[in-house]
Formats: C-alpha cells, structure tokens, sequence
C-alpha cells in the first residue's frame, strides 16, 4: 500500500481542482432524488394495491381490479430492475413516441417497481391489524373506506415502518444501476473522477463510504420515525 | 323494535343458525344463553349484520336491514354494539374513541347539507321564484365542541375523566370495556347489542361491567346481551333465551327460566352451571 498516498493525492486532485465534487454533488442529489420520489411514488400506489388486494371481492369490478394488481406484482417482482429501466426508456419510450429525461424515467420505473413490493409490505400490515378494529368501526355506522383510512391504515403504517425502512434502503441502493439508461447517480460521479487518470481504487473506495453514509443517515430517520408512531403504545 | 323472521345461517355445510323467529320490543332486555357454539354470538351479530345472514328476514324499525339495497350503515349507527374484546381504537386516545363516529358522520351531514344549497343557489340564479336553502344551524366548531361534551359527560359517568388523553393500552380491560360501552352510547342507539362483554375480563373487573349494564337497563334502554353470567342475566332480563344447537330452545322470563326450566336441554345446561 505504498503507493496509496499517492492514489489519495490523484482522487483530491481530481475531485477538487477538477471539478469532481460537482459531479459527485449531483450524482449524491440524484440518487436521493430517485430513492425519496420512488419510495413516494411507491408508497401512493402500493397502498392503493394492497387496499384492493384486502377488500373484500364482493363484486365483478373489484375481483378485476384484484388479478389486474396482482399480474402488476408478478410482473414488477418478477423482473430485474435493470431490465425495467431498460425496457421502460429504449422500448417504451420510442414506443408511445414521447421525450422524458432520463432521470424522470428513473424515478417513474424505481416508483412503480417499489409499488409492487410496498403494497405486499402494505397488505401484510393490514391483515397484522386485529379485525376487531374494522368490526368496531363498522358496528358504530361508519362505512368500510372511512374505517379503513382511519382506522386500519394508520396502524398498518406503524407495524410496517421498520420493512418499510428496509425498502428505502434497498432502493437507495439499487439507484445504482440508473446509468444505463444515462442518469448521472454516485456510480457515473466516481466513475468520471477515476477515468480521469485511471485510477478507480479511491474513488470506488469513497463511493461504498457514501453509500454507507446515506444507509446509516436512512435508518437514522427510520428509527425516530418509528419512535415518534410509538407514542399509543404502552412501551415507549 | 327487531323482528326476526326464520333466521338462517350457514357456513358451508355447517348449519350455525336453524330458522330462529323472534321478536324484540322497545325497553326489553333480553338475555341470550347457551352452550358455545349454540349459534347465540352469530344471532346477536347477525342483528346487526356483522354476519350476513344466508336467509331469512330481519326488521328493524319497521326497515328490513337484511335488504341487499338496506342502508346498513345508517341502521347501525341506531345499535350500539359491544365485544367481547373491547375492540377499542388502539390508534385514538380515549377522547378520540368515543368522539370519532359522532363528529365524522356530523361533519360529512354538515358537508351534504352544504352542498346541496350550493346546489340551489346555483339554480336560483336561473329561477324567478327562488328556492328556498335547507337551514343550517351548526358549524364545524360546534359539532366538535358538543361531541367533545358528551364524551367527556360519559367519560364522567363512569368515573374515567382523567383517563380522556391516554390511549387504550394503558387501561385495564375493565375500564377498555366501559369505555367501549360509552363510546356506543354516544351515538345514542336505540337498541344495545352485548356480545358476551365479561367473557374476556379478569374476575374483579367483571362487576364493573355489570353495573354499567345494569344502569342502562334500569334507564330504559333496549339490550339483548349474550352472557354466561346466570346471575346478571336472571336480576337484569326482562325475558331469556336459551339458545341450543342453532334455536331458540326455550323463551321465557327469567325466573321461570331459572326455577322451573321446560325443556331437558335447559335443565341440562342449567344444572351444569347454576
């Protein structure tokens, strides 16, 4: 490792006087970006999923809409996330004849790729929370969306924040495939700085400690997040 | 109140509830008792359609609520209904618990109202002779402040005032349950529906309960209460029901039903538990 200092020295040079932490700010903005608006994303559709996939199927409209999500899970978990992002912006895209920045295209595929696993996470939350909860609402007159909302949902949230936790992690992760479509995450930053010299060991180096960073600042939110939902519970 | 015409309930091939015909007049109190699995649970939800009953009529108010078209909801805002798990919000403080139902359906009422003279006042802008507005003489503050009232009256009735800002895991199951029965009462129902409401309960706590249950019946209100308390149910019932094997075996008032039992099954069950 005699050489490491000198390997430093080249990383510095190229991060500072290069311009490197430009690319490196960016990347670390998009990558947030991608994990934060595709966990929303996720969030909204994958609790609409899962409210369908638990209602009852009572009628021929909501046992549609049931095998319609669950087709959307199979196919959404059933393939790479790679090949989602690359089917969604060579095939897709070209197909329907439209223009999105690639970047877009990422955070719609990272969103509804989540979708599919928060609305498992989601439903298995639901069918956690005691059906003596929706009996009660339901015995005090009120129908079965207001019961759901107000009643069942917010403590299917509390069991589900910590795997809801580990979804975000996960996806804040797996952002870095996003450069095969040609969105400028961490990957495509290090990479730039270490082609600059071909010198990739202290950039990559850098990078996993970045990663390590945001999961770490990630699974600090989750933790007060869960503390705070904590509050009707007799421990606190 | 309830008419209950050739009830039936299956689930599969199993026959819970094998054509039960009664009827429930206004300030009866009727007690339900029976072996387990006589169906008597899955009688009292299927009053308010907790259960949905596989045939057979059910009147209430003159209304059949076994209807597929039946407005449920509204029917069973007019009978409170109390589990034999309390069933309380875990995510609501006590306060919340009772005010919840009240101020929701006042509120969404409010916002009806409101719309619909919005409504009118749109097709006044057209008519020579105006329409007149539904009056409306409540605000969003004011239903809130009077639910808030209430609860906290009923709150006090039951001696648990102090107990408005916690959340219901850090009460005893006697005091979960006597708030569950207030937060029925604040919807001012017609009829009370008790399934089983002691079963769950440490033995000290149970005569809580009763005494709750008991003030009710003594103020006139309606109630058909499932039950393994023999006693409370000969002092406080006005009539008995001994439910065996899916029907109404013996129906009687209590002291007949208790002292001089006309079916073998009744004696039977009697002589186990008495």
């Amino acid at each position: 490792m005699g050489n490491f200092d000198k390997k430093l020295e080249r990383f510095w040079e190229v991060f500072i006087e290069h311009g490197g932490y430009v690319k490196v700010l960016t990347g670390l903005q998009n990558t947030v970006y991608i994990a934060v608006a595709g966990l929303a994303i996720g969030i909204l559709i994958g609790t609409l999923i899962a409210i369908i996939r638990v209602s009852p199927k009572n009628n021929g409209l909501l046992k549609t809409l049931n095998s319609l999500c669950v087709f959307y899970v199979g196919l959404f978990r059933g393939t790479p996330i790679v090949v989602q992002l690359l089917v969604a912006y060579y095939v897709m895209l070209p197909m329907i004849g439209v223009n999105i920045p690639a970047l877009q295209v990422c955070v719609l595929v990272f969103g509804l790729n989540s979708a599919a696993y928060v609305s498992e996470i989601m439903r298995s939350g639901i069918l956690s929370v005691d059906p003596g909860q929706m009996e009660a609402g339901r015995a005090l007159g009120l129908n079965y969306r207001v019961t759901m909302l107000k009643i069942v949902i917010p403590q299917a949230v509390k069991n589900i924040v910590p795997t809801l936790g580990n979804e975000f992690i996960s996806l804040i992760k797996e952002t870095s495939v996003v450069s095969f479509v040609g969105a400028a995450d961490l990957y495509v930053a290090f990479n730039y700085i270490g082609s600059n010299n071909y010198e990739f060991m202290v950039p990559y180096l850098v990078m996993a400690l970045i990663y390590i960073a945001l999961v770490a600042v990630a699974a600090l939110i989750i933790r007060q997040l869960e503390r705070s939902l904590r509050k009707s519970d007799r421990r606190h | 109140m309830i008419d209950v015409i050739d009830l039936k309930k299956t689930y599969g091939k199993l026959d819970v509830l094998k054509g039960i015909t009664t009827s429930i007049k206004p300030g009866e109190k009727i007690a339900i008792i029976g072996p387990s699995g006589s169906g008597k649970s899955t009688f009292l939800r299927c009053l308010n359609r907790m259960e949905e009953p596989t045939s057979g009529l059910i009147i209430f108010n003159g209304q059949g609520i076994t209807d597929r078209k039946a407005d449920i909801d509204a029917h069973r805002r007019q009978m409170g209904m109390v589990f034999q798990h309390f069933n309380l919000f875990n995510n609501k403080t006590v306060l919340d618990n009772i005010m919840l139902a009240p101020v929701y359906l006042a509120l969404r009422d409010l916002r009806r109202l409101k719309w619909r003279n919005r409504l009118i006042r749109l097709r006044n802008l057209f008519r020579r002779e105006k329409l007149p507005l539904h009056p409306i003489n409540t605000s969003k503050a004011q239903i809130k402040a009077e639910a808030r009232e209430t609860a906290l009256r009923l709150l006090k009735r039951i001696g648990l005032e102090d107990k408005a800002h916690v959340y219901p895991s850090t009460l005893s199951g006697g005091q979960k349950q006597r708030i569950a029965i207030v937060r029925a009462l604040a919807m001012n129902p017609k009829v009370m529906l008790f399934d089983e409401p002691t079963s769950a309960l440490d033995p000290e706590m149970v005569g809580e309960v009763l005494d709750l249950i008991r003030q009710l019946a003594h103020e006139g209100m309606t109630m058909v209460i499932v039950t393994h308390e023999m006693g409370f149910a000969r002092e406080v019932a006005t009539r008995v029901l001994f439910m065996d094997g899916g029907s109404i075996v013996e129906d009687d008032a209590p002291e007949r039903i208790f002292t001089n039992p006309q079916h073998p099954r009744t004696k039977e069950f009697l002589s186990k538990v008495l």
